[in-house]
């Protein structure tokens, strides 16, 4: 029991970081706080699984298209909408939660609903840790977050547009005197969350199915990983989504499964009553908490 | 040859803004007329129409309520995504009141809107703090987790809700009471943010560190515009509540939290009337497109990323310079 419980709070802190970590790049480079986020999560769920069941293409061109797919969705809405609202935070967020509502509610018109929507495994099967057994889709979760996060680490780290990410995150206004286009930069922001939304979609999804619903829960997690960690900062979404992974699997198998539902809410009280700005936000502290 | 359009103040408006007002006709009417009609029109024609349409009227009222207490918090710079947490606060409340000890709707309402009010400004004391999407973010997510709770615990009547309430005695003191509480809320809360009161508010929108250092506690302030209009969203709830004989989940639904902010953002933030003014187009619209069934929300979610993104200042404020300037083009001087 404790030590499933162990194994299995850390692979649901690793869904959390990955579904976080998308929402949470674009909003700490370009300060767009992308809430159609869900919808694109959801989006290139229902894109590989047409590319699979109507297409009949091979599972990884699919995977592949669907992903490309977010990308560019990601860039059209950031040139077609986000620029012509670029720093009005209050349109910004109702033009994407607007989209993201439409995306959403356009696939439930379109009778996208049913135990008939989902995607496969990567592979087949499970192995047993001591006496828990775990199936290799879960561990193939934990790998891909673990890698992403480590991808993220290293690029943002040793490569040019890594490095002009982290100066327009840090101040804009010096990022362009040395020459690094900000459009192109928060274009390329939202096209990498929008990117790492999809990879979370297809990991995670094959474990359930794909329901509109689904998306507002990757927003409501997505948002209370990164209110919890602090926004723009990666050490804190990884924190964060550890400790409400374990605290929702510790619940869960020691209390019940129906209280799951309040780690995240207490966490998000106890974090803003003490520290508005989340854990590990220092950069943006100021402006937050006025 | 470079050409411009120059706006100029009618003279009407300016004669009229002060006691001049009163020396004609003409200009009591110039001010009467926009205010005078709209209430006239609501208060003596809709009643009129069939009981259906009525009932579209009282759904309407509700949004509008829902979407002026969402202005009311963008004019002290508080945006909000959750109004659906009042809705769902005040339904309950109600619900609680009736369904438990039996009171009746007269004084259920009444109770519903002060304690509601006060509860989400309890629950949202903590989060004063946040300024934009922080704000946003907490009240997206509050109503959206509070349902879940109900359905997770089974408090409250879980997910059947609160069933077999008290309705209003007919369907016209719905009615009234509503478009009452609506008119009082509209022009009420124009007047505050008129005053000197109002313009602190204001002020914590547009800076509200210059309001701190004019020694003003923006907390305090905050926290009651937080309260206006959380009771006034309790009120549309606990109103709802007897309406629709039923408490429960469906309270805390998107529904309630977007549909006001569409209103508001096609209708004209901060003036209070703009709002009013596009619930008044989006919902009956809605009921003439309800065989779309899902669609419409679709159409909702698009109307805010059009609006916003190609016609930020809303309706209202179109119509408003309409009335009070008129405008020409003009050469540009070299």
């Amino acid at each position: 029991m404790f030590l499933g419980s162990l194994i299995y709070g850390f692979i649901n802190s690793a869904i959390l970081a990955l579904l976080a970590m998308g929402f949470n790049l674009t909003f700490g480079i370009s300060g767009v706080a992308n809430f159609a986020y869900g919808a694109i999560y959801i989006l290139s769920g229902f894109l590989c699984w047409i590319c699979i069941n109507s297409l009949g293409l091979p599972y990884l061109l699919c995977v592949l298209l669907s992903i490309l797919c977010a990308v560019a969705v990601g860039i059209l809405v950031y040139y077609l909408i986000i620029l012509r609202v670029k720093g009005l935070a209050l349109s910004e967020v109702m033009a994407t939660f607007g989209l993201g509502l439409a995306i959403m509610e356009l696939f439930r018109y379109f009778g996208f609903v049913g135990f008939r929507y989902t995607l496969p495994v990567f592979f087949d099967g499970s192995i047993s840790i001591g006496e828990v057994f775990v199936d290799y889709q879960r561990l193939i979760i934990a790998l891909s977050a673990m890698g992403l996060t480590a991808f993220i680490f290293i690029f943002t780290r040793y490569t040019r547009i890594g490095l002009a990410f982290r100066a327009i995150a840090q101040d804009e206004r010096t990022a362009l005197t040395f020459g690094i286009d900000s459009d192109f930069i928060g274009a390329l922001s939202m096209a990498f969350g929008s990117g790492l939304g999809a990879i979370a979609a297809i990991v995670i999804l094959p474990l359930g199915t794909i329901a509109v619903e689904g998306g507002y829960e990757v927003l409501i997690n997505a948002l209370a990983v990164c209110i919890v960690g602090g926004l723009g900062s990666t050490v804190g979404i990884l924190v964060a989504s550890v400790v409400i992974g374990f605290a929702q699997t510790f619940t869960a198998n020691y209390l019940e499964p129906h209280w799951m539902i309040l780690v995240s809410l207490i966490a998000i009280a106890a974090v803003l009553a003490i520290k508005p700005s989340g854990l590990f936000s220092h950069q943006k502290e100021l402006e937050e908490r006025i | 040859m470079k050409r411009r359009k120059e706006r100029i103040d009618r003279g009407i408006k300016a004669r009229s803004e002060d006691i001049f007002a009163l020396s004609s006709f003409r200009e009591m009417a110039y001010l009467l007329l926009p205010r005078a009609l709209p209430v006239l029109g609501l208060l003596c024609f809709i009643p009129l129409l069939s009981a259906y349409w009525r009932e579209v009227f009282i759904s309407t009222a509700t949004y509008a309520l829902l979407a002026i207490s969402w202005d009311m918090l963008i004019c002290a710079g508080l945006v909000s995504l959750g109004q659906s947490l009042f809705y769902g606060i005040g339904s309950y409340i109600a619900g609680i009141l009736n369904h438990y000890w039996h009171w009746s709707p007269l004084l259920t309402i009444p109770a519903a809107t002060l304690t509601g009010g006060l509860l989400c400004t309890i629950l949202l004391l903590p989060v004063l703090r946040l300024r934009g999407i922080y704000f946003a973010m907490v009240t997206l997510v509050l109503p959206l987790m509070l349902g879940r709770l109900v359905e997770a615990t089974r408090i409250l009547g879980g997910t059947e809700g609160l069933t077999g309430l008290d309705p209003f005695p007919s369907q016209l003191t719905a009615f009234y009471v509503v478009q009452l509480g609506l008119l009082a809320t509209l022009f009420g809360f124009r007047r505050i943010i008129g005053s000197d009161y109002g313009l602190i508010i204001r002020g914590i929108n547009d800076n509200d560190r210059s309001v701190m250092s004019a020694g003003l506690n923006i907390y305090w302030y905050k926290a009651q515009v937080l309260f206006m209009g959380a009771s006034v969203g309790s009120f549309t709830g606990a109103v709802g509540t007897h309406l629709d004989m039923f408490a429960g989940m469906p309270g805390f639904s998107l529904d309630y939290s977007i549909m006001p902010v569409a209103a508001a953002v096609v209708g004209g933030m901060g003036t209070f009337a703009g709002p009013v003014l596009g619930a008044f187009i989006l919902v009956p619209m809605s009921e003439i497109l309800r065989a779309l069934g899902a669609l419409r929300i679709v159409f909702y979610g698009l109307f805010l990323v059009i609006f916003v993104t190609a016609l930020p200042e809303g309706l209202f404020h179109y119509i408003q310079r309409k009335y009070h300037q008129f405008e020409r083009w003009v050469e540009v001087e070299k």
